[in-house]
């Protein structure tokens, strides 16, 4: 493993992944240093979330390699479990559990993954759902909180296995408009305190403020990529111009 | 004097009384049985569905097929089958062992495709948070998946065990003493139906309970929504 400071915490080079005859990744490279807080953007259909999933290996790619903390996590002797605790996920549809409690739900992780005793668990998830805003509901049942609220959860949940890079998987797509600003709050304070993130969005205005980078994929592709004042400001790409111009229409 | 003859019939006292105690025997030999039928009916039932959860194709279409003769044939060809046929290659089976395994087998059946049909129905964002945090496949199928499709099972299975267990009274044809054998061994002996109407009350006095011990489990099991 590199131990410069700027080896990359995320590398994926040459990625493939085909579904049937589909090809919906066509040959990605895409590298995360640490503390980058990377958006990926782009049409529906691009392969955005695909490319999230790959990362984890929710999604098995067809080719290609990615590497975490310079590590190959496709290697076939591979730790996937071991792997998976290094980068948190969140979902769009938060996929909470509903049968246990807030603490419950970031707690479970911290006993099953990291073998913590149910004390130790419960301090830990405590804790990372005060830093969420959501000290005062760590006994309540998903189906009690707010969309916002549990998304929140869900960022605790995989806060709590303080892992090398978090992968946003449109987090607040699922919310109701009033309730996304206390979800990007809580992602801003992340990089603030300096955490790794990959998030796919279509949070335009919230990218062009807390991104260091932009990324812009179409078909499979990273057409173009760089810092948001470029991307957004002065595209390359006629195809990224499009497509800025079409959301601004609405 | 219709209503006379009716009571005298179906309601008779005296006939009621005297094979009381053979109905209560009845009853205690039924719930013993039931008790061994639901245990390792439900119990089996639940690792054949876990099994199947991992996919292994042979193996899953040995249960499929397993499951699907069980669920096609009558309770009481494999009571009659296991009590008459396996004498033929020398296994002997008591009447009781013999409803309790093939009832059991018939519940085996339906359990796992009730538990198989809860696991499928926990939506796939479930498996994935749960794999995303780094819990292996089993932890995940027990922490996660279990107890929300145990809970979407209760009233399938409430209502599956409660038909099931009342075969019991398939045993009577093998000469298990449960409460239809002793009802009518009461009737041939008495010439008059009144125990036959003891029974149909002991099966009322023995299942209303069990329909609302299915309900009381079902709100247990339900997490506050």
């Amino acid at each position: 493993m590199d131990g410069s400071p700027l080896a990359p915490i995320l590398d994926v080079q040459g990625l493939r992944k085909v579904f049937g005859h589909l090809e919906v990744l066509k040959g990605i490279d895409f590298q995360v240093r640490p503390r980058e807080m990377v958006f990926v953007i782009g049409p529906s259909g691009s392969g955005k979330s695909t490319l999230l999933r790959c990362c984890n290996r929710l999604e098995e790619p067809t080719a290609g390699s990615v590497y975490v903390e310079g590590v190959n996590i496709l290697a076939p002797n591979v730790d996937i479990n071991a792997v998976r605790r290094r980068i948190g996920m969140v979902f769009q549809s938060f996929n909470l559990y509903p049968h246990m409690t807030a603490l419950g739900n970031v707690g479970l992780a911290l006993r099953k993954a990291l073998g913590k005793s149910r004390q130790e668990a419960e301090a830990v998830a405590q804790k990372a759902l005060a830093r969420v805003g959501l000290a005062d509901k760590t006994q309540a049942y998903p189906a009690q909180l707010s969309g916002g609220q549990q998304q929140r959860v869900g960022i605790a949940r995989a806060l709590a296995l303080e892992p090398a890079v978090m992968l946003f998987d449109e987090p607040t797509s699922a919310l109701d408009p009033e309730l996304v600003g206390s979800v990007l709050n809580v992602m801003r304070e992340m990089r603030e305190s300096g955490m790794t993130m990959v998030v796919v969005s279509h949070e335009m205005r919230f990218a062009r403020s807390a991104a260091d980078r932009v990324v812009f994929m179409d078909q499979g592709q990273i057409l173009e990529e760089g810092p948001p004042e470029k991307l957004f400001g002065q595209p390359d790409h006629p195809r990224v111009r499009e497509f800025l111009a079409s959301l601004e229409a609405h | 004097m219709m209503w006379a003859r009716f009571l005298d019939t179906f309601f008779n006292l005296k006939v009621m009384a005297q094979y009381l105690p053979k109905i209560l025997e009845g009853m205690l030999v039924t719930v013993q049985l039931a008790v061994c039928i639901v245990a390792t009916g439900i119990l089996a039932g639940l690792v054949l569905a876990l099994v199947r959860a991992f996919r292994i194709r042979p193996v899953n279409w040995g249960i499929i097929l397993l499951v699907d003769i069980l669920r096609a044939l009558p309770p009481l060809v494999i009571i009659i089958l296991f009590y008459f046929a396996l004498p033929g290659v020398g296994i002997r089976l008591s009447g009781f062992v013999s409803t309790w395994l093939a009832l059991s087998l018939v519940l085996t059946a339906f359990a796992e495709e009730i538990f198989w049909a809860g696991i499928l129905a926990v939506p796939r964002g479930q498996w994935e948070a749960s794999r995303s945090t780094g819990l292996t496949f089993i932890q995940t199928l027990q922490c996660v998946v279990l107890p929300q499709a145990v809970r979407l099972t209760i009233p399938p299975l409430t209502n599956r065990t409660i038909a099931i267990t009342k075969g019991t009274e398939l045993g009577a044809v093998v000469a298990v003493g449960e409460i239809l054998y002793q009802a009518q061994t009461g009737l041939s002996f008495s010439y008059n139906p009144s125990p036959l109407t003891l029974g149909a009350i002991a099966y009322v006095v023995l299942f209303v309970p069990i329909v609302y011990f299915g309900r009381w489990v079902e709100s247990r099991f339900a997490w506050r929504r």
